[in-house]
């Protein structure tokens, strides 16, 4: 199926997403936040907790003065490495202790600080990339299964239970494992530490349980000899930071918005900007899929309203990851399956939009995720949504995509819910595998026109957009009918402008080796 | 008078049940024996395992039809509906002019750690539910949406402070009785701060019922499907009541 769009009118929403985006970038140039900086310290090796279970990356940071910070808190580590010959690890737990501050070291001259954090810049960055050459080894030795990818989530709050589920499920046709975040962690503005059991609504991300995880799924892998994927959420106040653990730990998606934490979980919009800028660098370089949010757009309003919204913020995510280094292959956009179930010719509007993205980002793999606002506990019909859900993403030829579980509306997923959900999506995929390649949408038909009415709608929200500048746009309520203030919502206290000598190592190397580093296909 | 009823299959009195569940063993026809005998340990007769099968290493699932011989009474069942005022917008905004003569204050929260504003959000948002507007539309009624995570104390000192007539907590998330938990915290701190008496107090989420709400000591609870109109009527009908007798 291939639907007839005007090409000059998608050109024209990319050229106005590169203007949106552009001052956008200007700002994130000139800024940087405590999520970052402490991105920084942990990429460099430091960890563990101090008192009252405060990360040590969070003790330093918040040890700085505003004067301090504003250099980037690479140099003055570097210094201290310098003087004391400690490593990274024990100097971040030294300065956690009180036993010393940046503060008190001012002798070394700044060539004499980058040349004493150089090995340990040079050794996090090969560690990434082994962890990414160990990915491309395990997909070329432990092939997936084609897309649509089968991707279900965990969320019991407790890892080892997670772990459980996982393994479960994984066997039972999940390609990818989503362990969802408790509830809240977006809000929290540092990494919580350790193997963790307790949650609501989902587990905590931290390194520990990434680490717990892996190890799991890396087992089943090679026991069902195809290659399972991993997934959390690099979003939030500690994005950039999530970011860092799941490069260290081979996770191979994030779930990663430019707008979403602003508009949905009130988040400062410069803070999530500059954050996500270098969450996406480090992504880049680390081979990690990202998966964007549009899919909120249309659990909090109307899906067939929003889906122009949709679109232009698939636009503006994708502008955003490519000036963050980015290719297409690791842009998993979004989009959902939520229209209301009682409207007239509602799936021929579903199969138009996911057709309209297919076609428009031909090479990413886009998410699609499952219908939820209209789940009930009528889970029979739950399971009937979900199986046209399924239809309508291997018919589209969605790349990622997250299945349905009857019991949305209910409770997080029972082990039995997700082997019923990766049962409906196999049997439907299986069965109507070469569909979409089969039929020729009607000319001028409802699909079609459909899809023309969403992209020209897009490109006159996007002219909308770059004539208020995006920062103004979001104020003026433009995306999801929420209204943020450019300084105001959480974490805004965090961001900080550069002084001249600002100076982050990993964000030189990144930019630098992310030009050069071409990834395999 | 009693009237007892069973479920129905497709004949009176035949108590059919369906019931689905997994247990924590490889399949085999053991499991599918285990699984019969443990739902004729539930009470259940006429026990049969229609589907057995494995769905992951150590997991099985089962689908059985059973009957059960147990009736209830319905006429002994007790589960008051606090959706008894049917008004529109217009008829509410009407009577609170002619009953209170002022307007009403009302705030919601998603409270604890919940993040899922989407049960406040369509009741309390000018856009509404299922084409009923939502309470910042009313005339008659002056709205304050707190959004997500708001600690009960917040919510409390936020009540005080804007003399707020009416509270509406909202809990989406169930997992481990967080909800019951949360809603628990702010009875006891509006009782605490000598509030309790003196506001309309409500909870809603997709769980709740209003059986649920008044055991925890909650005016009404509201539970999914919810429209505004309904709440909006309710908080009404009940600051009208506590007028009248003076609080």
């Amino acid at each position: 199926m291939e639907l007839r769009i005007d090409r000059t009118l998608v050109e024209r929403c990319r050229a106005l997403a590169a203007a949106i985006t552009a001052p956008v970038s200007d700002f994130i140039a000139a800024h940087s936040t405590v999520a970052v900086e402490r991105s920084a310290l942990r990429l460099l090796g430091v960890d563990g907790v101090g008192t009252n279970e405060v990360p040590v990356p969070n003790l330093i940071i918040d040890s700085l003065t505003p004067e301090h910070r504003a250099h980037g808190v690479a140099l003055s580590f570097g210094r201290a490495l310098a003087e004391t010959g400690l490593d990274p690890l024990a100097l971040g737990e030294a300065i956690a202790a009180g036993t010393l501050t940046l503060s008190q070291f001012a002798q070394t001259p700044d060539e004499a600080a980058r040349g004493a954090l150089r090995p340990f810049v040079e050794a996090a960055l090969a560690r990434v990339r082994a962890h990414r050459a160990e990915r491309e080894q395990r997909l070329a030795e432990l092939p997936q299964l084609p897309p649509p990818l089968l991707y279900v989530i965990v969320a019991s709050g407790n890892i080892y239970e997670d772990r459980t589920a996982a393994v479960a499920a994984a066997e039972a046709g999940a390609q990818i494992i989503a362990v969802i975040r408790s509830t809240g962690q977006s809000l929290l503005d540092f990494v919580p530490y350790g193997p963790t059991t307790e949650g609501f609504g989902g587990t905590y991300a931290t390194q520990e349980n990434f680490r717990i995880m892996r190890s799991a799924l890396d087992e089943v892998s090679e026991r069902l000899g195809r290659y399972v994927m991993l997934t959390n959420y690099a979003s939030g106040l500690c994005m950039p930071e999530i970011a860092t653990m799941a490069a260290i730990e081979r996770l191979d998606m994030l779930l990663n918005d430019s707008m979403y934490g602003i508009l949905f979980r009130d988040i400062n919009m410069k803070r999530t900007f500059v954050d996500q800028h270098f969450s996406r660098m480090l992504n880049a370089y680390s081979g990690i899929i990202i998966n964007t949010g549009e899919d909120n757009y249309l659990t909090t309003a109307d899906a067939v309203e929003q889906a122009p919204a949709v679109l232009a913020s698939q636009f503006i995510n994708e502008e955003f990851a490519h000036s963050a280094g980015m290719p297409d292959r690791q842009i998993g956009l979004g989009d959902a399956y939520e229209i209301n179930p009682d409207l007239e010719d509602g799936f021929l509007y579903q199969v138009a939009q996911a057709q309209l993205a297919r076609q428009i980002f031909p090479n990413a793999p886009l998410k699609y995720m499952p219908p939820t606002k209209h789940m009930t506990g009528d889970i029979f019909k739950g399971h009937l949504i979900d199986a046209m859900f399924n239809l309508t993403s291997v018919m589209t030829h969605q790349t990622i995509h997250l299945c349905g579980m009857l019991t949305e509306a209910i409770h997080t997923p029972f082990l039995a819910d997700r082997a019923l959900a990766l049962e409906n999506a196999r049997y439907v995929m299986n069965t109507a595998r070469h569909f979409g390649d089969e039929i020729v949408a009607k000319p001028n038909g409802v699909i079609e026109r459909r899809a023309q009415a969403v992209l020209a709608d897009c490109s006159a929200l996007l002219e909308r957009v770059a004539d208020l500048g995006l920062m103004h746009a979001i104020e003026a309520a433009v995306f999801a009918d929420v209204s943020r203030a450019p300084d105001g919502g959480r974490g805004f206290d965090g961001v900080f402008a550069r002084a001249d000598d600002y100076w982050n190592p990993f964000e030189s190397a990144l930019r630098q080796q992310g030009d050069a580093y071409v990834p395999a296909r | 008078m009693s009237r007892p009823v069973k479920p129905y299959g497709d004949t009176m009195n035949d108590g059919k049940v369906q019931l689905s569940f997994a247990l924590p063993l490889d399949w085999s026809e053991a499991a599918d024996e285990a699984a019969r005998q443990l739902v004729a340990k539930m009470g259940f007769t006429d026990v049969q395992v229609v589907e057995g099968r494995p769905i992951a290493r150590g997991f099985s699932t089962f689908v059985v039809y059973a009957s059960t011989p147990q009736t209830i009474d319905v006429d002994a069942v007790k589960a008051p509906s606090v959706k008894t005022h049917a008004m529109s917008m217009e008829e509410i905004d009407a009577y609170v002019r002619e009953h209170l003569g002022r307007k009403i204050r009302i705030a919601g929260a998603c409270i604890g750690t919940d993040a899922h504003t989407v049960g406040i959000d369509a009741i309390l948002n000018m856009k509404g539910f299922k084409g009923n507007y939502g309470l910042e539309r009313y005339q008659m009624f002056e709205t304050f949406n707190l959004g997500s995570q708001v600690a009960a104390e917040d919510f409390v000192r936020f009540a005080k402070e804007h003399a707020v007539d009416a509270l509406l907590a909202s809990q989406v998330v169930t997992q481990k009785g967080s909800d019951i938990k949360n809603f628990t915290a702010l009875v006891e701190l509006l009782e605490a701060e000598g509030l309790r008496d003196r506001v309309v107090l409500i909870c809603g989420g997709p769980r709740v019922t209003n059986l649920m709400a008044s055991e925890l000591g909650y005016d009404a609870g509201f539970g999914r499907g919810t429209v505004p109109s309904e709440v909006a009527a309710f908080v009404a009908t009940s600051l009208a009541g506590m007028n009248a007798r003076g609080r």
